[in-house]
């Protein structure tokens, strides 16, 4: 199964802008940020395929998540 | 006006007339708020309501647009009801030097028609998602951290915040912010309270654009 991930500002430091992961059982977000060490504290938006997603969903083959982290100042 | 005459072929004459009518706010005067507030002046709005408890510091002077050295320790809502009286004396300007509340947000915020998000803190920007959405007002959230902003129009029941912030760690804690990220962001602000007034063009309306500046990415992610 792969999965494309996409990491956003912050997040790409020490790892990657996009890369397709392979997985041979089924996997969840929180699975993929947990083995790229992303804490879910860290993250503000969890996108699949584009609309808003769960760290527990189990995702399908091709499915695209997209990672943001917190943006607050003024 | 003369003063207005660059407006005038990017609007119809009615719109541009319409203008002086509308009464905005914008709850900070720091690195959005300050950018936010001349604009809308600039522009010809009529009323612009500004909040802010805080006082300029030094740290601010790195991106803040209405700090200056001599204003350290001066009220941030005070020195933006300053500066816009020397820009446009035809804006009324309401200056309130304290921060917004559960009490006094009805009062602050009376006959506005649209609110701008330019506060610094997650916490705060969820709870002017909360009043604005109670007082049936459009929100035009701006937010900024380092390299990285992002804009939203929040209009009443969208709720897009609360997709927006599963976490509220900013990383602006650790990222501080520049020069130029405020007045990227504040001036996307702009054109969407510009749209919402005029009801006019696409707005971000359950969308929100997420800039990054250091990779050139533009996403505009649907909610």
């Amino acid at each position: 199964m792969n999965i494309e991930v996409r990491l956003f500002a912050t997040l790409r430091t020490g790892r990657f802008k996009k890369e397709v992961q392979t997985f041979e059982r089924t996997v969840t977000p929180k699975d993929i940020l947990d083995q790229l060490d992303i804490p879910i504290e860290e993250v503000a938006i969890l996108l699949i395929n584009g609309r808003d997603g769960q760290f527990d969903t189990e995702l399908l083959d091709k499915d695209v998540i997209s990672v943001f982290p917190p943006v607050g100042g003024g | 006006m003369m003063r207005y005459s660059k407006n005038e072929n990017m609007l119809t004459p009615e719109e541009n007339k319409s203008l002086k009518n509308f009464r905005v706010a914008v709850i900070g005067c720091g690195g959005l708020g300050g950018y936010c507030i001349e604009m809308l002046a600039r522009l010809g709005i009529g009323s612009i309501v500004c909040v802010d408890g805080d006082v300029f510091d030094e740290s601010n002077l790195n991106r803040q647009l209405l700090s200056e050295e001599a204003l350290i320790g001066y009220p941030k809502a005070k020195a933006a009801e300053k500066h816009i009286y020397r820009i446009n004396s035809n804006v009324q300007m309401t200056a309130f030097d304290m921060m917004l509340t559960e009490e006094n947000h009805e009062k602050i915020l009376a006959k506005c028609d649209v609110v701008v998000d330019a506060v610094d803190s997650i916490d705060t920007k969820l709870f002017l998602q909360d009043i604005c959405e109670k007082l049936d007002l459009p929100l035009i959230h701006g937010a900024i951290g380092g390299w990285y902003g992002q804009v939203s129009t929040i209009m009443p029941g969208d709720r897009t915040l609360d997709l927006v912030y599963k976490n509220k760690k900013s990383i602006e804690k650790e990222l501080g912010n520049p020069s130029f990220t405020p007045g990227t962001i504040a001036s996307m602000q702009l054109a969407e309270v510009l749209k919402v007034l005029l009801n006019k063009g696409e707005i971000l309306t359950k969308k929100l654009l997420f800039i990054d500046l250091l990779n050139h990415d533009y996403e505009v992610l649907e909610f």
